[in-house]
């Protein structure tokens, strides 16, 4: 691994991630939910100087984190977030992956017992490209962010912002922050009603506590 | 690299000149250490020995710093020949596609060291060696062994080569219980850790099969109450017996089948009698034929009885984090598919453990047939786990590339 000397990747990272790094506080002890390749963990690494720990589902992404020298435990956020300690971590991640677990609602209140902070990134069905191609073509969207068909998307829990507000309020979480970013991942319309924000955001990141 | 002088075994023992076991237990063709006068190994049992020696093998060189040294944690009826033509089977090393030049344990970056366990049979003091209190062989008279005496000897034999900390310690099976033993006794000493295949207990139905394989040991009327190497006979049968039912545990059922099925064994038809009419017959024999002629008998019972004895969180107070609390030592924790005597859920209890330690830990559980030997198979993505682990280990270490 030949890291350039800032000690970023050399691959320049996901816009979102550069977005969802500014919100750790530097040396914080953080989780990573659905590492991938660690790009995150190695961003926040080098950026925020965190004690970073990740879970991957797959093989390939936990060899490469390991490669990278990074501290990734294969394994399933349906099934195994209920192994950590309570307050283990200062922030639990989970990116662009609430929508493909099983239980999003178990997921997100194990983050909470586990971080004193949740950061929870998603897709937002909301959008108003997502209302018109499903209310006007009568089919479930396929945009350039979406890019599965139905029967074989790993996609299997889509909500809308509103319906996210809906679950931080059902599990008593308070929201800390909440941003809105469009489709390059760029933070947008600092202070919009919520409407708004559920009409136009491509993604949102709530930042959540107990 | 300028190499601290340390003895060095890379010379593998001359091929086709194989040794009687019986010759190697005092008089190994490896390295040894040998102990006594204030040296003693104090034992679990409350025992002690007071004149004792370790076996063991080097591959590579130390580096100046004395930073690169990996010690390598052989499983129940290893040995301390990883990586170079075995002294008595001519075969090569249990771990040669592990440890080697430009392999992922690769020695020509570190120095690996891996020692014959005591209770074993390749040169280290066990039940076969002499007892120089009584002039006799040790025999049953050897106090039990735990995976804790095991790695307070290794801890010794590293003093003795002036190795303070440990880059990195590896091992699968009784191997990966002694890694696990050593992050709990010497953290400090352990820079990064690679258990393989194991677990932090030994759970009831691995202590049946244990049970099995002693019993029948000892119902061998060759035996003799363990004394057996004085009467000139070996307890031959009830070994290759032990060792044929063990054999089995290491595999699976969908390898077995993979390999044998239900075919013949060079015959057209069943015989109708006890003969092995299935090729799974005649491969497990073998396996027990081959396995009576490179170890003791005496020593698979204390093996055994080490792995059964292991429950590292019991000697923590029953929770197994509190093993771990406060290491800084790197994990990386392995487990495979297929292997139903360690199965991923053992290993993951490790990880788990660790979590809550708030220890730093990897974990990959990698997807084969081939059961619990896979660790000493040819198993890619293992080899890429270790190779990536340490290597990234190395630089944390700061060790020259």
């Amino acid at each position: 691994m030949n890291a350039p000397p800032n000690g970023l990747a050399a691959t320049t990272p996901r816009v979102d991630l550069i977005a969802i790094a500014a919100l750790v506080a530097p040396g914080s002890r953080v989780l990573d939910i659905g590492s991938g390749d660690g790009q995150l963990l190695k961003l926040l690494e080098a950026t925020r100087q965190v004690d970073g720990r990740g879970i991957e589902i797959s093989q390939k992404g936990v060899n490469e984190c390991v490669a990278r020298g990074l501290s990734v435990v294969q394994g399933d956020a349906d099934i195994d977030l209920v192994d950590y300690p309570d307050d283990a971590f200062d922030y639990v991640i989970l990116s662009q992956t609430l929508q493909a677990t099983h239980r999003p609602r178990h997921v997100v209140e194990q983050m909470l017992r586990i971080g004193s902070k949740a950061i929870v990134s998603f897709p937002n069905f909301g959008n108003w490209r997502v209302r018109i191609l499903l209310g006007l073509t009568g089919r479930m969207p396929v945009t350039s962010d979406l890019p599965h068909f139905w029967y074989d998307t790993p996609n299997i829990h889509f909500c809308t912002i509103r319906d996210f507000v809906d679950l931080c309020r059902d599990i008593k979480a308070t929201v800390e922050t909440r941003m809105v970013l469009d489709r390059t991942g760029k933070r947008v319309a600092f202070n919009a009603p919520l409407w708004f924000w559920n009409l136009f955001g491509q993604q949102a990141v709530f930042v959540l506590r107990r | 690299m300028a190499a601290t002088e340390l003895p060095a075994s890379d010379e593998a023992p001359a091929q086709g000149r194989r040794r009687n076991p019986l010759d190697e237990v005092d008089d190994p063709s490896s390295l040894v250490a040998r102990f006594s006068g204030d040296q003693a190994l104090t034992l679990d049992s409350g025992g002690r020995l007071a004149d004792w020696q370790l076996a063991y093998q080097t591959y590579g060189e130390l580096d100046r710093d004395r930073a690169n040294a990996i010690l390598i944690c052989h499983a129940l009826t290893g040995d301390q020949h990883v990586a170079n033509v075995h002294p008595v089977t001519g075969k090569p090393g249990w771990w040669s596609l592990m440890v080697g030049p430009g392999k992922p344990i690769d020695t020509d970056r570190y120095f690996v060291i891996c020692a014959n366990v005591v209770g074993g049979c390749m040169g280290t003091t066990g039940p076969a060696s002499l007892n120089p209190a009584t002039g006799r062989v040790w025999g049953l008279d050897l106090p039990v062994i735990t995976v804790r005496d095991m790695v307070r000897a290794e801890a010794m034999l590293l003093d003795r080569l002036g190795i303070g900390t440990l880059f990195s310690i590896a091992g699968g099976s009784l191997g990966g219980m002694q890694v696990l033993q050593w992050a709990a006794s010497y953290p400090e000493r352990v820079f990064s850790a690679l258990p393989i295949a194991t677990g932090a207990r030994h759970s009831s139905q691995n202590i049946a099969f244990h049970e099995v394989g002693r019993q029948a040991v000892m119902a061998d009327p060759d035996w003799r109450g363990g004394r057996y190497v004085e009467a000139g006979v070996s307890p031959r049968k009830g070994l290759a017996v032990a060792r044929m039912a063990a054999h089995v545990t290491y595999l699976s059922d969908e390898a077995l089948h993979r390999k044998f099925g239900r075919n013949l064994q060079d015959r057209e038809r069943l015989t109708f009698g006890f003969d092995a009419d299935f090729q799974i017959e005649s491969y497990l024999r073998h396996q027990g034929v081959t396995f009576v002629e490179r170890f003791d008998a005496n020593s698979y019972l204390y093996m055994t009885r080490a792995m059964d004895y292991f429950d590292l969180a019991a000697d923590h107070g029953g929770r197994l984090a509190n093993a771990f609390l406060g290491t800084r030592t790197r994990f990386c924790v392995a487990s495979f598919t297929s292997d139903w005597l360690f199965p991923t859920i053992e290993n993951k209890a490790v990880v788990r453990a660790l979590n809550a330690a708030g220890a730093s830990v990897s974990f990959v559980e990698i997807a084969t047939d081939r059961g619990h030997d896979s660790f000493l198979l040819d198993e890619p993505e293992l080899f890429a786990t270790v190779r990536g682990f340490l290597s990234s280990a190395g630089e944390a270490r700061g060790l020259a590339r």
